[in-house]
């Protein structure tokens, strides 16, 4: 049985689904939000590595090496921001998060 | 055949470490299936024959970036039964959307096929693997004609790596810290005073 580029797409397209979806259940914890996000990520570059694969281009390696940048990046800023947030007000509750309504 | 099995085993896996991760009630157990998924999905870029890229998923998530949510998870000291509270009141919008998102992929790949021109549009072409491997293929391509993504990357890891430290350093009492400037700027003058003790009586 041929594995092709369909069922790498589809593995990648459920990943994303679980993303969003957990970004909209754990709508209160700023750490499942984050984790959510990198399986977003990584359904992109899931993406790219099986179009990069199938249609024998390395351009699309190198771009998941920059995603993977982006991604590493984006993770230490948030976790960042939360230990000074939680430093700040002692919790992590993302309705808690309206300071800079004045 | 055992390429189907394989693939079949790792995407089970990943797609299923990745329910976890969302429905996880300890975030330290949402974190380690987070590791699994990562894992799996490495051995998805091996089958694909991107070994340098699952090497290092490897070695930036699980081995940075897993451990940095592991170390934050465990040092804030945070209620999650208070945060899992209303989580079944958005389960349905969730899961909704969440139905409707995966339909229309799956629509969008099922009738989806690469048109005949799109040979001519590669502007790099993965080189036959038994002459060069993977990692050495990318090493040709981009410290060359991708080089500007390549020094993209370090300004965006440098300005990344500047700001966590600008964010999460505090000044604190009661530490000692070296001050060259004060060093330096000492004299004798300051270092010690001479006094004249007559004989037979203290100071």
């Amino acid at each position: 049985m041929e594995i092709g580029i369909e069922h790498y797409l589809t593995v990648a397209a459920m990943l994303f689904t679980l993303g969003v979806f957990g970004i909209f259940l754990n709508r209160k914890n700023v750490i499942t939000i984050l984790l959510s996000i990198e399986l977003i990520l990584l359904s992109v570059n899931i993406n790219l590595v099986a179009f990069s694969s199938y249609m024998g281009d390395l351009v699309g390696q190198v771009f998941t090496m920059l995603i993977l940048t982006v991604a590493a990046a984006e993770a230490s800023i948030g976790l960042a921001i939360l230990v000074v947030y939680f430093r700040n007000r002692g919790s992590i509750a993302v309705e808690d998060i309206h300071l800079m309504k004045g | 055949m055992v390429t189907a099995i394989t693939f079949y085993i790792l995407a089970a896996v990943l797609v299923t470490s990745g329910i976890m991760v969302v429905f996880s009630k300890n975030p330290v157990h949402s974190v380690l299936f987070l590791i699994l998924a990562f894992f799996n999905a490495a051995g998805l870029f091996v089958l694909l024959g991107a070994e340098f890229v699952a090497m290092i998923l490897v070695i930036v998530y699980v081995g940075a970036v897993a451990v940095m949510f592991l170390f934050v998870v465990m040092m804030l000291d945070i209620n999650f039964a208070e945060l899992r509270k209303g989580v079944m009141e958005y389960l349905w919008v969730g899961l909704l959307i969440g139905f409707i998102l995966l339909l229309e992929m799956i629509f969008i790949v099922g009738g989806w096929n690469m048109t005949d021109g799109i040979a001519t549009t590669i502007t790099a072409a993965t080189p036959p693997i038994n002459e060069v491997t993977n990692t050495e293929a990318i090493g040709r391509i981009l410290y060359t004609d991708n080089i500007f993504l390549f020094q993209l990357a370090g300004l965006i890891l440098l300005v990344a790596m500047i700001g966590a430290i600008v964010l999460t350093h505090r000044k604190r009492d009661g530490v000692k810290k070296q001050n060259i400037g004060d060093q330096v700027r000492r004299r004798r003058d300051d270092a010690y005073e001479a006094i004249d003790v007559k004989p037979g009586s203290g100071i």
